[in-house]
């Protein structure tokens, strides 16, 4: 399982000193000790001084192509959602200093929430400080004991922490496979409370889910439906709302979690409900009480930003342009790579193991060409990746410039 | 699926789960009540995975990650499960 538990060995009772807590880390200490040894760049150490565009950097020294950013929009540089937040912090401060149900509820808080419920057509918005924790807070608050959670085996860390700080039943099932999900909601107890999890698009490998299929069955026997959109905002659906637009289920689904991280272009999480309940959650759901709300500045940048990518159709299709040629020139050059088609703005290239794609990365960057080294067990099956996600500000000649590193990397390494 | 008889007995449960370790037990380790998974058998996260997924197919039951958290030897697993698929 991607975000599984791996349970380190006990750690040794040293003489004199006792149990050193931090034994448990000696396996991962060792294998960075390992990579780094071989004189490799460190992938996970990575400086960018100065940032030029969302698609060019300074990374340690070298301008670089980002190419792992999942900035997919481009908006953090928008002069529209820069100016907004530059007035927000001259107007608002720097920070709140507070919970959103104490002192920390500005107008910019109630406006991107109106703005993300225009965005989805949804009856209810509320936006927790990073994506990470919407889905800790609404997993955990939402399925309590004695409900089941149903949930995919390649599902993100923060679903998982979800789970794990809730009490609810846990039980995955195989990586986008319908019959497995039935199978289980079939042998759950009928008048238990039931909650599916799903994601539009899975971050390692870019696939999508089966949502029209997956959404039907779990309607079927009843359970609630939790789609967590993260990576499709912006550009998948008609409306840019997400794979469940895209597959007609928008009504079906009961919530849809989201971040300010990826296309917005700035930080920030949400979940979106048409669940005549659901503003109870501002009382009930700890971690969005007992933390600090978003600065003015961040919710006044998303705000312009959301309401701006309701107009995007064209930088869209640009996108979806970019994927499609990034996808089919990787090929072509002989890479393996994580889906059969372009199925998102994530292309995962699957290195053979951890070594060539830690020699690969680094060769990449010393091209100048910046993509997210994944490694186990982040990822499904223990793979090692070169996750490279693109951006509806990378031009046609940029991805040409992609391809051409990446075919020389590739030849200097020896993969292709 | 096998037809099951509701109170299969656990040695009948024991001898199915052991069939269904076989292609998992990669170095053929002799199982008994005690062996434990994680360090007798060293399964990974996913080989418990498609091991779990398996016994859940074979005895129609749901085995939650909760359960498996409880579960460190095979006699303990045998145990669950017997319990498991006689209840309704």
């Amino acid at each position: 399982m991607s975000e599984g538990i791996a349970q380190a060995d006990q750690p040794p009772a040293r003489e004199g000193e006792g149990r050193d807590l931090f034994s448990k880390f000696d396996d991962v200490i060792a294998m960075r000790e390992g990579l780094l040894s071989k004189g490799v760049e460190d992938p996970f150490n990575l400086v960018m001084e100065q940032v030029l565009s969302p698609t060019r950097a300074i990374c340690n020294g070298r301008e670089t192509i980002l190419l792992g950013t999942y900035n997919y929009m481009g908006m953090t540089f928008d002069p529209d959602v820069v100016e907004a937040g530059k007035q927000a912090l001259a107007d608002f401060g720097s920070g709140t200093t507070g919970s959103r149900v104490l002192n920390g509820t500005y107008q910019g808080h109630k406006d991107v929430e109106d703005s993300l419920r225009e965005f989805y057509a949804m009856d209810h918005a509320m936006v927790f400080s990073t994506g990470y924790q919407a889905n800790l807070g609404i997993i955990s608050t939402i399925a309590g004991k004695g409900d089941y959670i149903l949930l995919d085996i390649d599902s993100h860390a923060s679903i998982w922490d979800g789970c794990a700080l809730g009490n609810a039943e846990i039980v995955p099932f195989k990586h986008n496979d319908v019959e497995a999900l039935e199978k289980r909601l079939k042998r759950l107890p009928e008048d238990a409370g039931k909650l599916v999890i799903l994601e539009g698009v899975y971050s390692m490998l870019g696939d999508i889910a089966p949502l029209k299929e997956m959404v039907a069955v779990s309607r079927k026997y009843g359970a609630m439906i939790l789609v967590d959109e993260a990576h499709s905002m912006g550009f998948i659906g008609e409306n840019g709302r997400g794979v469940a637009e895209q597959a007609g289920v928008m009504n079906d689904v009961d919530f849809i979690i989201g971040t300010f991280s990826k296309s917005v272009g700035t930080v920030g999480g949400f979940c979106v409900s048409n669940h005549p309940k659901f503003e109870i959650m501002r009382l009930v759901c700890r971690p969005y009480v007992f933390t600090a709300s978003l600065p003015p500045s961040v919710v006044a940048t998303a705000c312009v930003s959301i309401r701006k990518l309701m107009h995007g159709a064209e930088k869209r299709a640009h996108l979806w342009e970019n994927s499609r040629m990034l996808h089919k020139g990787l090929r072509e050059l002989g890479f393996t790579l994580g889906t059969d088609e372009p199925q998102s703005a994530i292309i995962a290239v699957i290195m053979p193991d951890l070594e060539q794609g830690a020699a690969m990365w680094e060769a990449l960057i010393k091209n100048g060409l910046y993509v997210n080294l994944a490694r186990p067990p982040a990822t499904p099956a223990n793979m090692t990746l070169l996750r490279c996600s693109l951006c509806a500000e990378h031009s046609e000649d940029e991805v040409r410039q992609i391809l051409e590193i990446f075919e020389t990397a590739g030849r200097q390494v020896g993969i292709i | 699926m096998q037809e099951l008889d509701e109170h299969m007995d656990r040695s009948q449960v024991d001898e199915r789960i052991r069939e269904l370790a076989q292609p998992f037990n990669k170095k053929g380790i002799e199982i008994t009540d005690t062996t434990t998974f994680q360090n007798d058998l060293e399964f990974d996260s996913l080989t418990v995975m498609d091991f779990v997924a398996a016994i859940e197919d074979e005895f129609d039951i749901i085995i939650s990650m909760n359960q498996q958290a409880e579960i460190e030897t095979y006699g303990q697993l045998v145990d669950t499960v017997h319990k498991l698929q006689v209840k309704p």
